[in-house]
């Protein structure tokens, strides 16, 4: 760049030489040099505006086209996500204690047509007919040839028949996928499971939604695709359910009972390991429920827990635990057992006269509702209600599956001195066999309350307690000597020391009163009584014993017998070895500091 | 002249890049390619474990091995578990104490048998 001096001496001299001031002439330039300078800056200045500006608007332009091409755009999930987050999508499957399978999915196919694309539907109604016997081809034609757009045919079908309809080659013919549950033990714990059914139906999937038992009960739990991948794990024994099924029934039939019942609970955790109710279903192909009639008489009627009856003598050893809790007496006390106890108009007597006088361990043994009616007058109305309140006796159980709910105890509307009375020896108050396995297991593990749950435990689940673990012992010796000596002689299983009550309770009638001949026979036992594990609870509907001269009724020619069979079973089963009862300690005291 | 270098590298370095997105891009691809197919894969194997898991309950239910141990009776001889058959630790036999070795074998028997016969 050529620099032009301020000075330049040829004009200063002219300047000089005409008289003028040459400063003016360097001012001069210095201006100009200025504006130059201001016009270069300028220009720079704008020139750079001008790129970011470009800049600005090529980022919106591309900010603003990314935009506009991912709210046009079709939704896409992320394909690189967890693996396996769609293939647990399923139900979650039902395993028992040992994780054996009880309830799973299977992948099947639905049967649907659509006729506006059938080719030759008299072809395809033939053949359909011919691949599934129950259907008529009459009645596809007709629904073929309609005015309908979309039907089902078959909601679940084989492989096998999938082919054979494939084979027919009709393009309005298609097939749905479906999961079905399958429940591969047939009929085993099936009033347990439940069983499951369809809910809303589309032509890509269906959903499957429990309509009973666990699976209803644990519906939402089991449907949530968190938990697709861990099963569902119950506190029951598929080998020891599977054995005390058999036995039961075979006893139902024995006993010529209409239904049976028994549930094996543990005594410390309230699982169930084992409940069964008779007569049972298959949960693969549910039954309808029965809409007239006695609902008892349907097999789905949960006897355990639905089945709310009058249990009978059973009870008397609640209120001998009650009354020795409290200090009125003790296993030796005398109690006044002359009969008939009258009340009111009201009689009440024993099913033999036992003499005048009796300990309260005779009581028990000899099942005397005198006896016990008398302890219930000592106890008084209040206090006996609020035990058995605190036993779980009043309200429903938490038993972990919908019916659980609707076996709510029937109370007496009017808690009478009378009541408490009958309530003593079993009458008056109707609870569920689970009610029952519950107050047992209170006595068995010392005192506690326990809460039946079909959930597996890791721990004992020991609730409050409800009496003394010395008056839950005096009671276990009762119950042994009911065994040893008393009604229950046929309990007796060698190596198990079982203890337990009898109880015997005449039917009501549906319009009020009692059957004479038809009787609820119940067992609930107690094994090894000397160190309890689990509780036994053996329940015979309408049972009669026919093989003596006339027939026999009562628990202890029925009910009892089974109980004992199914120890006997069930026993080796879960690992309980038989051992040698401990004697009768004579004058040692158990102590502790 | 350093100048001119530099926007040669710059370019390069540009063209360089783009050719390394673009076969990243390419890479990427194969492998969410790959990765469908994995997914297929483990799902159909998802399926077909549920069904084998179904079917092993299945065959394994408590009614039909109790019928096959019926059918087999002679053979196998299966029945119930009953109390009697707990075994305790103490009736089972401690293995049998290896007997001590004979080493050194000195024939004593008949030097014995002389002394004896020998006695008068």
């Amino acid at each position: 760049m050529i620099r032009t001096p301020l000075r330049p001496l040829a004009r200063i001299l002219d300047a000089r030489s005409k008289g003028e001031n040459p400063d003016a002439i360097e001012r001069e330039n210095i201006r100009i040099r200025h504006e130059q300078m201001r016009d270069r800056a300028r220009q720079r200045a704008e020139g750079r505006l001008l790129v970011l500006g470009a800049f600005f608007v090529i980022a919106f332009c591309v900010i603003g086209l990314r935009m506009g091409l991912l709210a046009t755009s079709e939704p896409m999930e992320p394909r690189v996500d967890v693996p396996g987050a769609q293939i647990h999508a399923a139900r979650a499957d039902i395993v028992d204690r040992h994780g054996r399978l009880l309830a799973t999915n299977f992948e099947t196919h639905a049967l649907y047509a659509q006729p506006p694309q059938m080719i030759d539907p008299e072809h395809a109604a033939q053949e359909l007919a011919r691949i599934f016997p129950d259907l008529e081809a009459d009645d596809l034609l007709e629904d073929f040839t309609g005015s309908r757009k979309f039907l089902w045919i078959k909601r679940k079908i084989s492989p096998e028949q999938m082919q054979a309809v494939h084979e027919i080659g009709d393009p309005g013919l298609l097939f749905a996928s479906r999961d079905m549950r399958l429940y591969p033990n047939g009929p085993l714990a099936a009033h347990v499971l439940g069983g499951a059914g369809y809910g809303k139906e589309g032509v890509t999937a269906a959903e499957v939604i429990g309509v009973a038992g666990v699976e209803k009960y644990f519906d939402d739990h089991l449907r949530d695709p968190a938990n697709g991948a861990t099963p569902l794990q119950l506190s029951l024994d598929l080998t020891v359910q599977a054995a005390a099924e058999r036995v039961l029934y075979g006893g139902m039939r024995l006993m010529n009972a209409k239904g049976a019942t028994s549930i094996l609970m543990d005594v410390y955790t309230g699982e169930v390991v084992s409940v069964v109710s008779l007569p049972s279903f298959d949960p693969n192909k549910r039954p309808r429920p029965a809409v007239a009639g006695d609902p008892s008489d349907s097999p789905l009627f949960n006897r355990s827990v639905q089945g709310v009856y009058e249990l009978g003598s059973t009870f008397k050893i609640f209120t001998v635990a009650q009354a020795m809790d409290l200090g009125l007496v003790n296993a030796d006390t005398v109690i006044d057992t002359k009969g008939p106890l009258r009340w009111g108009k009201f009689r009440i007597s024993d099913f033999r006269n036992y003499g005048n006088e009796m300990s309260v361990t005779k009581v028990i043994v000899k099942s005397s509702n005198i006896g016990t009616a008398r302890l219930a007058q000592q106890i008084g109305v209040e206090r006996q209600r609020a035990f058995l309140k605190k036993l779980g006796m009043l309200d429903a159980t938490g038993f972990e599956i919908v019916e659980a709910a609707g076996g709510k105890p029937l109370l007496p509307k009017n808690w009478s001195e009378l009541s408490a009375m009958t309530i003593s020896y079993g009458h008056g108050l109707s609870t569920s066999p689970m009610h029952l396995a519950a107050g047992y297991a209170a006595i068995a593990n010392g005192g506690f309350k326990v809460e039946p749950t079909i959930l597996k435990q890791d721990a004992p689940q020991l609730g409050e307690r409800v009496f003394s673990d010395a008056s839950a012992r005096a009671a276990r010796n009762m119950l042994r000597k009911v065994v040893t000596e008393g009604t229950a002689s046929f309990g007796e299983v060698k190596g198990y020391a079982v203890g337990g009550k009898t109880g015997t309770a005449d039917k009501p009638k549906p319009r009020g009163g009692y059957y004479d001949e038809k009787v609820i026979a119940t067992f609930a036992s107690i094994f090894p009584i000397h160190d309890p594990r689990y509780v036994l609870i053996v329940t015979l509907d309408e049972p009669v014993d026919t093989t003596g001269d006339e027939p026999r009724r009562t628990a202890g020619w029925t009910a009892v017998p089974v109980a004992a069979e199914m120890i006997r079973r069930i026993a080796p089963l879960l690992g309980v070895r038989p051992t040698v009862e401990p004697t009768d300690m004579g004058d040692i005291k158990l102590t502790s500091n | 002249m350093m100048r001119t270098i530099f926007y040669i590298l710059t370019t390069l370095s540009v063209i360089g890049l783009a050719f390394w997105a673009y076969r990243e891009n390419y890479a990427t691809q194969g492998a969410l390619a790959e990765t469908r197919e994995l997914r297929r894969e483990i799902r159909a194997a998802h399926e077909r474990l549920s069904i084998l898991r179904a079917e092993w309950a299945y065959l394994n239910r408590p009614d039909r091995l109790r019928d096959l141990a019926n059918i087999n009776f002679d053979r196998l001889g299966l029945l119930p578990l009953r109390p009697e058959q707990f075994g305790h630790i103490d009736q089972v036999a401690y293995p049998p104490s290896p007997l001590l070795e004979i080493t050194d074998v000195i024939d004593v028997a008949n030097l014995e048998g002389n002394q004896i016969g020998n006695r008068p």
